[in-house]
């Protein structure tokens, strides 16, 4: 299937904010995308609605031919832009909880990683640092087998070798069939390992390329592109 | 190796040159199996679709080859390699002639800037 990803005039007004303005945009299998936009741009929005956490006010969203819903839920793997996780519990104990939970998790790969990052396993997570924290999830969501992984901001707070650490893992678990979605504003770090850039802005999808196109076509680096593109 | 990469370029040409190079002044040996594609994606910590594009197209230039289900070796005559590389020399050599040009140089300073520089023996 060359469309894991459609999105046709997708919509999204809050009040009487446009939040998204119709969208178009098809994602292949086998990608590792980046959303790159300015904070309020609506990358969130867009992830929140390909997981089916906000309805559009127009248009449509397919994931492998499903519309957002428990069909999708199953292939998707998504990784939050604020904590998700009962803070009163253990790593350890997420870890079995998303074993039950998600056909396609991988609890030996979770304990791996959580083991070469160093995170403690049988500490509470209110009691973990912030950028253990967001390890914890991280590996949580790499850690499923799904078809498309959306990650909202997953390197935000981390430090730049355990970023390092991050970008080898979406290598690692690089599979063709398998996209990954990553929206980020810290593009230097992150796109030597992307396929494609889209960029957002107030709404709009401004530009979709691969990211040689972009080093090919402007003579500068993707993030070079953004600040040009964006700039004020 | 030492993957290092000029963000501002396209990165496929730029594994294509650094593997060319390996191959030609034989830190890559005539025959060796190359590193898996995901290795080399982790060791330059880039999209392993890149490396993927990259061994394709070295195979077009008759650099490598590709084993059914064992992987990427690098073809017995290393001729295509070195033209790769002579290729590249051309173009570095191309590229600082320019840069001298805008500094202002005629190709006679060039030439005694050279020679200074390599401390009097060309």
């Amino acid at each position: 299937m060359s469309e894991l990803l459609k999105i046709t005039g997708l919509t999204k007004r809050y009040s009487n904010v446009l939040a998204l303005d119709n969208v178009d945009l098809t994602v292949g299998p086998g990608k590792i995308i980046g959303i790159l936009g300015p904070n309020g741009s609506g990358k969130t929005t867009l992830i929140k609605l390909i997981n089916g956490l906000l309805t559009p006010t127009k248009g449509s969203i397919l994931i492998n031919g499903s519309a957002p819903g428990v069909e999708t839920k199953k292939v998707v793997s998504y990784l939050p832009d604020n904590n998700f996780l009962p803070s009163w519990m253990t790593a350890e104990q997420i870890v079995e909880l998303f074993s039950d939970f998600y056909a396609d998790f991988r609890p030996e790969l979770a304990y791996k990683m959580l083991d070469q990052l160093g995170v403690p396993k049988n500490m509470r997570l209110k009691n973990l640092s912030k950028g253990n924290k967001e390890k914890v999830c991280l590996i949580l969501v790499m850690s499923r087998n799904a078809l498309l992984y959306v990650l909202d901001e997953p390197i935000a707070a981390v430090d730049p070798a355990t970023r390092d650490y991050v970008i080898a893992t979406i290598i690692n678990n690089y599979n063709p069939n398998a996209t990954v979605l990553i929206s980020t504003h810290i593009i230097s770090d992150i796109e030597p390992v992307l396929d494609e850039a889209i960029f957002i802005n107030r709404g709009k999808v401004v530009l979709h390329k691969t990211v040689d196109e972009i080093r090919q076509e402007n003579g500068m680096s993707v993030d070079g592109l953004f600040r040009e593109v964006f700039k004020w | 190796m030492d993957w290092k990469l000029d963000k501002s370029r396209p990165i496929c040409p730029q594994l294509c040159e650094l593997i060319c190079v390996a191959v030609a002044n034989g830190t890559i040996v005539a025959g060796e199996k190359l590193l898996s594609v995901r290795e080399i994606a982790l060791a330059a910590g880039v999209n392993p679709n890149t490396v993927q594009k990259s061994f394709e197209e070295l195979e077009r230039r008759g650099v490598i080859h590709s084993v059914r289900g064992s992987g990427w070796y690098v073809n017995e005559n290393t001729n295509a390699a070195a033209v790769e590389v002579n290729s590249l020399r051309m173009q570095r050599t191309r590229d600082y002639l320019a840069a001298m040009a805008q500094l202002g140089c005629d190709p006679e300073q060039i030439n005694q800037y050279l020679k200074e520089c390599q401390g009097g023996t060309l």
